[in-house]
């Protein structure tokens, strides 16, 4: 009976076979080309451009199942990536603190206690907010297994009762939206605070130095995160499409399409969706403890309601309501976003006047962004279905 | 007869408009029943009030045989005890096909987590076989439910309802805006409905509810006004008054 | 006393005028004391000079403090002196100010003063000053007195208080004598009456002279005289007092020995290692407090070191010890008193902070209203909510910002900038309702996100017009400074214009909505779309017009947010989710629900602040809890609206 549900799963959404294929083949490339085999041209920076941009693919997908498919145009869902990487971002500063030093203290004429081992390390990590204790927030970093339960728990149950609250008392279309912004800045504000705990506007740093594996170099690493990445966004993949072809999938659409009617057929909305959201918010919150370790440093920044807004717009780009159109739209879209506030795309000069890309690219994405709510409302992917019809 | 439904003494009020004045209505089992009335008579808000759309100021509202009171429960939750709505305007999920239509209605553990592991089953498809035949569309069960007539989407809707297999039906307006023969139609599928559950259909339409052929009760500003067979609240002269009279 | 003290001067005056007796006389009697001046014998000169009763004494005393005076070595005399040059002096009396001739710098000496002396010369001086005729003279000695009051100036200022013409002055220099009581009165009975002339001062002076009076010392109750001024008797380990505190009062009183800490027993035990090991015990195996401790108390019995043992606790020790709060002062009457009217002070104080407060709260929640409004009109009448809303802010500001480059006169750009930048922002609506949303309605999620789009991209067109940095927005001088009510309550003129500003508006929209025929149409469309159409009302014009009118009025918002704030791309960011969560606490589509959003809000926000005062950031993170929590119990605002933005 499973055996038959499962093979008719692949059989009933061939694009998730031509989606993993294409992720395999896509990984095994960036493998060969990268710097970590000896022989790879594509710098260990570029490999975690990649990388991440996986990741933010990954939280796409959290994010279209969310808005795409249960209809909660969610501004929150970025807050929970970033809760994700603090999560992990505690246990890697913790333990590299603890490692440094240990080190530094290794040639002190007695060997240090316990308390004093905490004491240096609190210093050192909260030296730049005045601070040398170590918050209670802290307990579990330098448990690897529970800052990784954690990396889920924490985002998964702020959306719980979040989700709880706002869905019971009928919040729904834009005053929901308004208020999942707000949820993002009341977290990003409060993290912002020197005594929060984390550090304040420093956030986390130093993430990409593995706690244990001082001797293996930067592009080894860069790899193993690649294929974590990716791994994950398979993963992530599969259980999206999962969701989304069966009843579940037909119940979460008819939530988006119409709540009362589904409602008056015996299903408890509130619940469905407390479902999607808290569930995404986990997806997206290890997509998060994935990315900020190839980024290096996660700070409350990132947080900010924009970030979340930004990541509608990918979906809404990629298209809304396919899972490779959430794909499509954020690696897409920042990937070219990276290219030209990077200052790699070429200015292109009118006379007197330069159009220097650094400054005008967020214009352009603004004013594209409306143009693809108007004319392509079903983004990149929908244009791309209707091509396929055609044809 | 036992008694399914029984609305004692029910009254709402908005912004000071009484809707519903001190309504008493009962429904048994396997019963068909029509409700009459004026615009403004209350009957949509008298289905709101049944399905916890709406909450009434004051009055009960008893289910079942162990007489449990509907007023605490959610719409979801009266839809699971067995009650099942149809509104005036037919809505279907416009964007899901016939078979997903008639799939989500089908009776089965609505928890979120039991759909999410749901599995389809030999059962399930030879019931929505079953009921497409019943609505007469058998043929259309791939098709996207968006593009099926207005007569269509209506029987559709029919046939999600009883999917659900509800021991009431609430049915507002089935035969708006149908053809004759839709019509026909429509009322077949209502008469074999309330031979197992009871069916309340709110309807202007005299003919047809002359052709459900079944206890009709009128309703005027939020109150029961007249009850028994058509002929006799059709000679009814409160009745005619107020219909007429206005 | 003090009366007949200057009775008795008075006469003096009279007698030494009738006698004759010149400056250079009296000088002359303390010769000595004048040329060699010190603290010590500075005194009967000064008394002296002032009995004397000369008119040239202040003068003089002006130009001793200033080293001006100078003595002629062959007769001792004293003048004033003047530079010819280098090595020549002219000489004048110090009573006349006649020239009495040029002398070599060689023949005379000068007076110079040291820093004792000139102070208690500038003692004596402020009793001439403080009965000079110049008025302005007099406020400077008042001044100096206020800011550095010292107990020589209580005599001369009740001296002078009785011959004070000018009313103000006379209340200042009465009000000030009391404050001088209140710390230096010597008679008790005289400084608690001073001190209870206070009762319910709001003065910030009121309070700086009371507080000294109060100030306790912690002590240790075995050093404390029987006589002393105890406040209260304090626990170790309460919040008053620590452990630690309190055993290093013991140690400082000499009833207890000081027990090393953990940082002092390491470093003994790093001073006694030898061979590798202290006391016995391997340096590698002390990486524990534990091991440590032994190893302390193994050393301790072979070494002479300071006694430990970890049995040894503080709070053992100090537990049952007597430790005091001692006020300075020593009279109980005065500290009582003081208490007293302290508290009294302090309750009136908080009464009027939370005036201050709400005056506080009320201004924010005008900004909050001018800045939602637009924001509760076009989400009312259309179901649209405009996330561009804040950029329309920002370009409000920034139209000021350029008006004031051409026009130099700030109160006159302002008066052009308001309705300039109403029609900048009335158009930008327009365009953007014309050219977007129009072609989104019923579809309010990609509305939201389509003006996001709009908003990103005038954010950056901003940031490259006008650059990163924050530009001025300046508000005419009469808007400087502010409405000060008392010393607690205070508001700034900018702040009341704003109020005034958003009274003014609520006042107009109410007009529009309430009496003009748009007004009608609007709100015929914000209830029922489908029968405004019907009617005949065309809900195309009314949607254009209604969002131009909400764009407008942010506009306006952004000139009164950009004088206060700084004119920045991203001012709009800053108010846009307080103006969300405004129209979300007030209900959409009604100008009193906006109204009490704002006020709900505004008040929240400054009433957490002021909990927390150090941290706006923290405030800002409660009331978006708060916000949350209130969707909770009115899901649809404080004045719920039936209609199309009802969603029902």
């Amino acid at each position: 009976m499973t055996e038959i549900a499962q093979r008719s799963f692949f059989l009933r959404n061939p694009s998730v076979l031509v989606f993993l294929a294409l992720l395999s083949v896509f990984t095994l490339a960036v493998t060969l080309a990268s710097e970590a085999t000896g022989f790879g041209w594509m710098s260990t920076s570029f490999v975690k451009t990649l990388g991440k941009t996986l990741c933010l693919c990954l939280i796409a997908i959290a994010m279209d199942l969310v808005w795409g498919y249960c209809g909660i145009l969610s501004l929150g869902h970025f807050a929970f990536f970033g809760l994700g990487g603090y999560m992990i971002g505690m246990w890697l500063m913790y333990e590299r603190t603890k490692d440094i030093v240990a080190q530094s203290l290794q040639n002190e004429v007695l060997p240090p206690t316990p308390d004093e081992l905490r004491d240096a390390i609190g210093t050192q990590i909260f030296g730049v907010v005045g601070g040398s204790d170590i918050p209670l927030v802290w307990t579990f970093a330098d448990s690897l297994f529970i800052q990784l339960v954690l990396v889920v728990l924490v985002p998964g149950l702020l959306a719980l009762v979040f989700g709880w609250l706002a869905f019971r008392s009928r919040v729904t279309g834009v005053y929901l939206s308004i208020l999942t912004q707000a949820m993002t800045l009341a977290l990003s504000l409060y993290l912002f605070q020197n005594d929060s705990g984390l550090r304040g506007n420093n956030g986390l740093s130093g993430l990409q130095n593995i706690p244990g594996l001082t001797g293996v170099s930067q592009d080894v690493i860069s790899i193993w995160f690649f294929w974590a990445s990716a791994l994950a966004l398979a993963l992530g993949y599969l259980l999206a499409a999962f969701m989304v072809s069966g009843k579940f999938g037909s119940v979460i659409r008819g939530i988006r399409d119409d709540e009362a009617r589904v409602r008056f057929l015996g299903y408890n909305v509130e619940a469905y969706k407390l479902v999607i959201f808290t569930g995404t918010a986990m997806i997206s919150a290890i997509a998060g403890a994935l990315y900020y370790p190839q980024a290096g440093i996660v700070n409350p920044a990132e947080i900010a309601p924009i970030a979340s807004i930004y990541l509608a717009v990918w979906v809404a780009i990629g298209g809304r309501g396919r899972l490779y159109g959430a794909v499509i739209g954020a690696a897409f879209v920042s990937l070219l976003s990276s290219w030209f506030t990077g200052g790699s795309a070429p200015d292109i000069p009118l006379g007197t006047f330069t159009i220097q890309w650094t400054d005008w690219w967020l214009v352009v994405l603004g004013l594209s962004f409306v143009a693809v709510t108007l004319f392509a409302p079903q983004g990149i992917s929908g244009v791309f279905d209707k091509l396929v019809r055609k044809s | 007869m036992t008694t399914l439904l029984e609305v004692s003494g029910v009254s709402v009020s908005f912004d000071g408009f009484k809707a519903i004045n001190n309504l008493s209505f009962q429904i048994g089992e396997a019963e068909m029943r029509a409700i009459i009335g004026p615009n403004g008579a209350g009957k949509t808000t008298f289905m709101d009030i049944v399905t916890g759309k709406t909450r009434p100021d004051e009055g009960h509202v008893i289910w079942g045989d162990r007489s449990v009171s509907l007023l605490k429960m959610s719409e979801s939750q009266i839809a699971r005890v067995g009650i099942g709505r149809k509104f005036q305007r037919p809505t279907v999920f416009e964007a899901q096909t016939v078979r997903e239509n008639l799939a989500m209605a089908l009776k089965n553990a609505r928890g979120p987590f039991d759909v999410l592991f749901y599995r389809k089953s030999k059962s399930g498809a030879d019931r929505i076989e079953a009921l497409a035949e019943e609505i007469g569309l058998s043929n259309q069960l791939p098709r996207i439910a968006g593009t099926l007539s207005h007569g269509q989407k209506q029987w559709l809707e029919i046939g999600m309802l009883l999917a659900q297999e509800p021991r009431l039906l609430l049915i507002d307006e089935p035969a708006a805006g149908m053809t004759p023969e839709e019509r026909e139609h429509t009322t077949q599928i209502l008469v074999e409905a309330a031979k197992t559950r009871a069916v309340v259909v709110v309807e202007h339409d005299m003919e047809f509810v002359r052709r459900l052929n079944c206890k009709v009760t009128v309703l005027h500003e939020g109150a029961v006004l007249a009850e028994g067979s058509l002929d006799h609240v059709t000679q009814n002269q409160t009745v005619i008054d107020v219909y007429l009279g206005r | 006393m003090i009366l007949r003290l200057f009775v008795a001067m008075a006469l003096m005056v009279c007698a030494s005028s009738v006698t004759g007796q010149t400056l250079q006389d009296v000088l002359q009697d303390h010769q000595g004391a004048v040329e060699k001046a010190s603290r010590k014998t500075i005194d009967p000169v000064i008394e002296d000079l002032i009995a004397s009763g000369l008119p040239s004494v202040p003068g003089f005393l002006e130009e001793w403090r200033e080293k001006n005076v100078w003595v002629r070595k062959s007769d001792g005399l004293f003048f004033y002196a003047d530079t010819v040059d280098k090595a020549t002096y002219t000489l004048r009396d110090l009573t006349t100010g006649a020239d009495v001739g040029t002398v070599e710098k060689s023949d005379i000496k000068q007076l110079r003063p040291n820093s004792g002396v000139r102070s208690v010369i500038a003692t004596a001086l402020v009793r001439f000053q403080l009965s000079d005729p110049d008025p302005f003279r007099r406020i400077d000695a008042l001044t100096s007195i206020e800011r550095d009051p010292e107990p020589e100036h209580l005599e001369p200022l009740r001296a002078s208080i009785a011959d004070e013409t000018a009313p103000a002055l006379r209340a200042r220099k009465e009000r000030l004598e009391r404050l001088l009581s209140v710390s230096f009165e010597q008679d008790e009975d005289r400084r608690i009456i001073a001190i209870r002339s206070f009762d319910g001062d709001l003065g910030v002076d009121a309070r700086a002279a009371l507080n000294p009076i109060l100030r306790t010392k912690l002590v240790y109750a075995e050093d404390v005289p029987d006589d002393a001024n105890i406040a209260a008797q304090v626990i170790p380990g309460s919040e008053d007092l620590s452990v630690e505190a309190a055993y290093a009062l013991m140690v400082g009183a000499g009833a207890a020995a000081a027990i090393p800490d953990a940082d002092a027993r390491k470093a003994i035990l790093i001073k006694n290692i030898q061979d590798g090991q202290v006391a016995g015990f391997d340096l590698v195996d002390l990486d524990t407090q534990d091991a440590r401790d032994q190893a302390y108390v193994a050393l301790a019995q072979t070494t002479d070191i300071p006694v430990w043992s970890p049995t040894l606790a503080k709070s053992d020790i100090v537990k049952e010890e007597p430790f005091a709060l001692v006020y300075g002062e020593p009279s109980e009457a005065v500290t009582d008193a003081a208490l007293k009217i302290l508290n009294g002070i302090e309750t009136r104080v908080a009464a009027n902070q939370f005036l201050d407060l709400g005056l506080d709260a009320i201004s924010l929640a005008s900004i909050y209203f001018l800045a939602a409004i637009g924001l509760a009109i076009t989400f009312g009448v259309m179901g649209v909510i405009n996330m561009a809303h804040g950029e329309f802010i920002m370009m409000g500001a920034y139209t000021g910002y350029v008006v004031q480059l051409f026009v130099p006169d700030y109160t006159l750009s302002l008066i052009l900038a308001v309705p300039l930048a109403f029609a900048v922002t009335f158009a930008a609506g327009v365009a953007m309702e014309r050219l977007v949303i129009r072609w989104l309605y019923n579809r309010p999620l990609e509305t939201l996100l389509a003006t996001f789009g709009i908003s990103i991209a005038l954010q950056q067109l901003a940031k490259n017009i006008f650059g990163t940095q924050a530009r001025p927005l300046t508000a005419p001088g009469w808007l400087d400074g502010a409405w000060m009510i008392n010393d607690v309550v205070s508001i700034s003129y900018i702040r009341i214009a704003i109020f005034g500003l958003s009274l003014l508006f609520l006042g107009i929209l109410l007009y529009i909505l309430k009496r003009t025929r748009l007004g009608l149409e609007v709100r015929a469309v914000t209830q029922n779309p489908k029968m405004a159409a019907a009617v005949g009302i065309n809900p195309d014009r009314i949607n254009m017009l209604t969002f131009g009118l909400g764009s407008g009025i942010a506009g306006i918002a952004g000139v009164a947010i950009g004088l206060y704030a700084k004119v920045t791309s991203e001012l709009g960011t800053d108010y846009i989710v307080q103006s969300f969560m405004t129209v979300v606490v007030g209900g959409v589509g009604n100008i009193w629900g906006t109204l009490l959003g704002a006020t709900m809000i505004g008040s929240l926000q400054k009433g957490i602040e002021w909990f927390n005062p150090s941290n706006t950031l923290a405030a800002q993170t409660y009331m978006i809890l708060f916000i949350i929590l209130f969707i909770q119990i009115r899901p649809r605002g404080i004045i719920a609206l039936k209609g199309r933005a009802a969603g029902d």
